[in-house]
């Protein structure tokens, strides 16, 4: 506060004069060192997969029968796979397909909960219960087989409409954020039903805002913090389907090595090349216990309910 | 109570006709045609072909087809599988044994670390004890259980040779060695869904249980001079249960879900490495079926817990 006088002793005592609510809630996520690491680690991951093929410029196809599963070396620091393919190069792209599947989902899922909280939260009465009731639907459905079944049947339309990669790409973006906007759809809700009958929505009203404006302007900013903490987690969710699908067999087609594609492919070798298995599945591992880490520290930084 | 039984009972059938529902639509939106098969035939001419399409009410209405569907699935008319020609019941009700064991047996393995861990962490909170099994609790459900799996797999069969890694359905031993084997190839798969779920429910049990022992209850209760023991077990415990309940009904399809990997990984033979194999094979039948039992078990779980929750708060079935 450069500049400003204070007014009395015991004004410029109080160690925090005025704080905006991001400082504050930066202030609280700093506490939890986990959540800090967690932070640095995930950032790490993410540059490395962005910027990482750019560094090590190995193709992912390359194939090599001089280096057939071999342990991790100084050309190929994390080994090969059972073609001589370098696992460095391929887990860097598959990361990328991974980060962005989950990311995308992600942004599907908390879009249509926001949707759906939203016009419950503002319109109550029936159209809430129905849509309340939809939501318990999408609660109670068996996701993975559901999952499964939908991408068995529209798999090869859409790799046809916009080709193989792009076409699984979208589809297991959409379907994974069509069965996890429930949690947020619920958060949403709730915070709706709770911030409209505050004051400063009804001098909002009494003004004449419209209920659009009032949803948009007044009650969803104010509502952001539990959503932005289940949007972290559902990025770990996405992840998760997503290398699930890919371990089954399911997902990306094969010549695209996904994280959970090359645990697929690495569990007929487990015996003889366990590093093929284990640091893809250690990538997976750490990006969702750091995201999960991270969505923790923003539960406390952003929830006001918590006390620190 | 009976009346609450009744009432919940007759909330689950909507839902079963709303699965059914989008499992229908998923299939009526689905490009692609059952008869394609017969279409690349060259043996079958397109007047034969047409013919059978209407004798099958291929070329009906979508709701006419829905309930002609539906109605058949409630007489217990499935079908035969594309691939084995058996019909998909008979399959069905083989493998469902299988998978209903080793998720029972896993979720007893979860409830035996989440209840004792969880109560004892929420009440001693941030105590090491707390802190270590919570970051435990936060590794153990971030380790997909795919890769717990592989992971099992490497420590105990390759490197310890302690365990089998293929489920055999053809155990050449009777009496305790069928037994001993039996358990010796089940340890794996239960393991992996048990340590997954357990990891979760100890979040659940520990918020759940802290948020109770703050009660004014709680407090009369000590200050009766209760043993600290009876409080937490008479008092505290059953109180925590209510809401762990009920996230541990909506954790039912992730359940579902790690089951069908376990069964992929360790080749249990189950409904869930019956999907799979079904959709590798296109065998839609199967599909169909296998996904709307695993519905069924969803629901009918989910029923398990509003009878659990109407038992554990008898101010619910009251109402």
């Amino acid at each position: 506060m450069a500049g400003s006088t204070p007014a009395s002793a015991t004004a410029s005592a109080s160690p925090r004069p005025l704080t905006s609510p991001w400082s504050e809630a930066w202030r609280r996520f700093r506490k939890h060192k986990l959540a800090v690491v967690s932070a640095v680690l995930l950032g790490l991951l993410i540059l490395a997969v962005l910027f990482g093929p750019l560094v090590w410029r190995v193709p992912i196809n390359d194939i090599d029968f001089s280096v057939i599963l071999q342990g991790p070396s100084l050309s190929h620091p994390l080994g090969n796979d059972d073609l001589g393919q370098d696992l460095l190069a391929r887990m860097l792209y598959g990361g990328r397909i991974s980060l962005a599947v989950g990311l995308t989902a992600m942004l599907v899922a908390v879009s249509v909960g926001i949707l759906i909280g939203a016009i419950a939260g503002l319109a109550g009465g029936k159209t809430d219960a129905a849509l309340m009731w939809l939501t318990d639907l999408f609660l109670s459905l068996p996701q993975l087989p559901l999952l499964l079944l939908i991408i068995f049947l529209f798999r090869d339309t859409l790799k046809a409409i916009v080709g193989p990669e792009l076409g699984v790409f979208i589809l297991i973006v959409i379907i994974i954020g069509l069965f996890n906007w429930m949690q947020v759809a619920r958060l949403v809700r709730a915070q709706f039903f709770s911030l409209r009958e505050k004051e400063f929505v009804e001098a909002a009203r009494a003004l004449g805002a419209s209920r659009f404006r009032l949803a948009m302007r007044h009650i969803l900013p104010n509502s952001l913090g539990p959503v932005i903490v289940a949007a972290t987690i559902d990025v770990a969710a996405a992840i998760i389907a997503e290398s699930t699908l890919s371990f089954l067999g399911l997902g990306f087609p094969p010549d695209i090595p996904t994280w959970g594609r090359l645990l697929f492919d690495a569990r007929d070798h487990l015996d003889f090349a366990p590093h093929w298995a284990l640091f893809p599945g250690l990538a997976i591992f750490l990006t969702v216990l750091t995201i999960n880490f991270v969505g923790d520290g923003l539960r406390d930084a952003l929830d006001p309910r918590r006390v620190v | 109570m009976t009346q609450y039984l009744i009432r919940r009972l007759l909330i689950a059938i909507p839902s079963i006709f709303g699965i059914s529902i989008v499992l229908f639509v998923v299939l009526a939106l689905a490009p692609g045609d059952p008869f394609e098969e017969l279409a690349t035939n060259p043996a079958v001419p397109p007047d034969v072909r047409a013919a059978l399409r209407q004798s099958l009410g291929l070329d009906d209405p979508v709701h006419v087809r829905y309930i002609a569907w539906l109605t058949s699935m409630l007489r217990g008319d499935w079908g035969y599988s594309f691939v084995s020609r058996i019909p998909v019941d008979q399959l069905i009700v083989q493998r469902i044994p299988t998978t209903l064991y080793v998720i029972g047996l896993s979720q007893l393995v979860a409830l035996a670390i989440a209840l004792p861990v969880g109560v004892y962490a929420a009440t001693r909170p941030y105590s090491i004890f707390d802190q270590i099994a919570n970051t435990l609790a936060f590794i153990g459900f971030s380790l997909p259980t795919f890769f717990t799996g592989l992971l099992l797999i490497l420590l105990f069969s390759i490197y310890l040779d302690w365990l089998p890694f293929v489920y055999r359905t053809n155990i050449e031993a009777t009496g305790w060695r069928w037994w001993w084997e039996q358990f010796r190839q089940s340890i794996m798969p239960i393991m992996v869904l048990g340590l997954f779920q357990g990891a979760a429910w100890t979040r659940f049990v520990r918020s759940a249980v802290l948020d109770v022992i703050r009660l004014d209850h709680v407090t009369t209760a000590r200050s009766k001079g209760l043993p600290e023991g009876k409080i937490t077990m008479r008092h505290v415990v059953r109180n925590a249960m209510i809401p762990v309940v009920t996230l541990v009904a909506l954790q039912m399809p992730a359940v579902f879900g790690g089951a069908i990997v376990t069964e992929q990984i360790f080749r249990v033979p189950g409904i869930g490495s019956l999907l799979i194999s079904a959709i590798l094979a296109n065998d839609t039948p199967v599909i169909m079926a296998v996904t709307f039992v695993f519905a069924c078990l969803v629901i009918f779980f989910n029923l398990l817990a509003d009878i659990l929750y109407g038992w554990l708060d008898p101010r619910i079935s009251y109402r």
